[in-house]
Order: C-alpha cells, then sequence, then structure tokens
C-alpha cells in the first residue's frame, strides 16, 4: 500500500524531472531538472531494495556527472544558443517517430503483462544485506569485467583531457 | 483503488523515461542537453534492469546497472570534453550547426 503510494510519487517526479529536462531554454535549469529527476531514480531504487545503487546514484550522478555537467555549462557561453531556436526542424518528424515506438512498447507491454505480475516479491536472495551480496557476486563472477570497466575509464579520463586540451 | 506495484509499472515507467530521452536527443539543438538526455536514457535501462533484478530475485541485475553507470560516466566525461573542443573551435554548441559531414 505504502510501496504504492511511493512508486508513483517517485515516477511522476522522474517523469516530470525528465520532460523539464529536455523543454526548459536555459541548459542550468534543464539540467537541475536532470538532478530531481535523478533522484526521482534514486529513490525507485531504494523501493526496489536495491540500497547500494541508491548510494551509487546520489554519489556518483547527482554529486558526480551533474557536477561536470555545471561547470561544462559555466565553461561553455550558452547564452546566445538560449536565445535561437530550441528545437532543431525534424523535430514534428522526431516526435512522430518517439510515438510510435511508444505504442510500439506499451503494445507489447500489455500483452506480456500477464507474465510479469508479481505475485510476491521473490525471497530476497540470501539473508545477507545487498552491499555485500554484490560485492561476492561482482568480485567472484564478474572479477573480469570489473577490472575492465578500470581501462575504460582510463580511456575516458585520457580522452576527456586531450579533448578539452588547448594544445594537443 | 491502489493496484500493488508490478513490475509492468517499472516498465512502462522505464520505457517512457526511454522516450523523453530519445525525443530530447532527436529533437533538441543544443548539444549540452542532448547529451542530458542521454543519461536518461541509461536511467531508463538502469531501472529495467532492478526491476528484473527484483522480479527474478538475482543480483546480476544490480552489477550490470554498475556497469552501466560505469559507462554512463565515461561517456559524459568524454562527450563534455568533446564539447569544449568544438566550442573552442566553432564557438557553437547547436548540433545542426556543425554539419562539416554533410552533403
Amino acid at each position: 500500500m505504502l510501496d504504492t503510494v511511493f512508486f508513483y510519487t517517485f515516477a511522476i517526479i522522474t517523469l516530470l524531472g525528465a520532460i523539464l529536462t529536455i523543454t526548459r531554454r536555459n541548459a542550468v535549469h534543464s539540467a537541475i531538472a536532470l538532478i530531481i529527476s535523478l533522484c526521482g531514480v534514486a529513490g525507485l531504487f531504494l523501493l526496489q531494495k536495491a540500497e547500494f545503487l541508491f548510494a551509487v546514484q546520489i554519489v556518483l550522478y547527482v554529486g558526480g556527472i551533474m557536477v561536470l555537467f555545471l561547470f561544462v555549462i559555466m565553461l561553455v557561453n550558452l547564452d546566445e544558443a538560449a536565445k535561437l531556436r530550441q528545437f532543431n526542424k525534424q523535430w514534428l518528424l522526431a516526435l512522430a517517430a518517439v510515438a510510435a515506438a511508444g505504442a510500439a512498447m506499451f503494445y507489447f507491454l500489455r500483452q506480456g503483462a500477464p507474465a510479469l505480475r508479481l505475485a510476491a516479491p521473490a525471497a530476497s536472495p540470501s539473508a545477507e544485506g545487498n552491499i555485500e551480496t554484490i560485492g561476492k557476486v561482482l568480485f567472484e563472477e564478474y572479477l573480469l569485467p570489473f577490472e575492465v570497466a578500470s581501462l575504460l575509464l582510463l580511456a575516458a579520463i585520457v580522452g576527456s583531457v586531450i579533448m578539452a586540451k588547448k594544445r594537443v | 483503488m491502489l493496484h500493488p506495484i508490478t513490475t509492468t509499472h517499472y516498465l512502462i515507467l522505464s520505457a517512457a523515461l526511454l522516450l523523453i530521452g530519445t525525443l530530447g536527443v532527436l529533437a533538441r539543438r543544443n548539444i549540452v542537453i542532448i547529451l542530458m538526455s542521454i543519461e536518461l536514457i541509461l536511467n531508463a535501462v538502469n531501472i529495467n534492469l532492478i526491476a528484473f533484478s527484483r522480479h527474478l530475485g538475482q543480483v546480476t541485475g544490480q552489477i550490470f546497472a554498475i556497469f552501466v553507470i560505469t559507462v554512463a560516466v565515461a561517456e559524459a566525461a568524454v562527450g563534455l570534453g568533446i564539447l569544449i573542443a568544438l566550442f573552442r573551435n566553432k564557438e557553437t554548441v547547436l548540433a545542426d550547426e556543425v554539419d562539416l559531414l554533410k552533403w
């Protein structure tokens, strides 16, 4: 019962934030709307008993990525762009394509809904906490992808520094 | 009146978020907002992964969500670096003004 209320609250926060993100003229307003939307998603993670991802979402997305976005918005002069047209010429076509994709998705979700009804939440994986479980699976089964991710991050660091440098 | 929340609810929410993000990528001109829309799309994917992780009672979905977040961080950093380089060279942040490769 309380779950239902929380779900709809977080869902509305997420979707409203997302709609504001793509419709605001000022990029700083967009970024703040995106922060609100990401906080809504974090709430949904908590509702789904993914406590570790809730923390990661807040710390990494809201604290890391969004600060990066705000810094870049302030580095790049967006005042002139804010005065111009905000949507490109094909926006009507884009809207039609998105609406068609949405219709297809909702049709298939309706078809598959009976199979996905969650009678009782599947028994929690084990008695230990969420973070402990994730740690065990991540460092036992997914150790190689974890290490490869560090390589990806190294490449991203070097790449972004080279991109943003004045002279290579 | 209030039905209990099923996995389908989460899937519908995730689909809606994905569509909003796609619309942002396709229709906006400002590159900063296009990058933010990509973040929205990746969050929709994460909601989906978490919902199925709960549905199946496995933690694998959450592991994949961690990897998705890692890739999102890398993508945002490189994307914003490219944006700064672009702004330095062309003085624009509008995606449809960068049409050097367009016929």
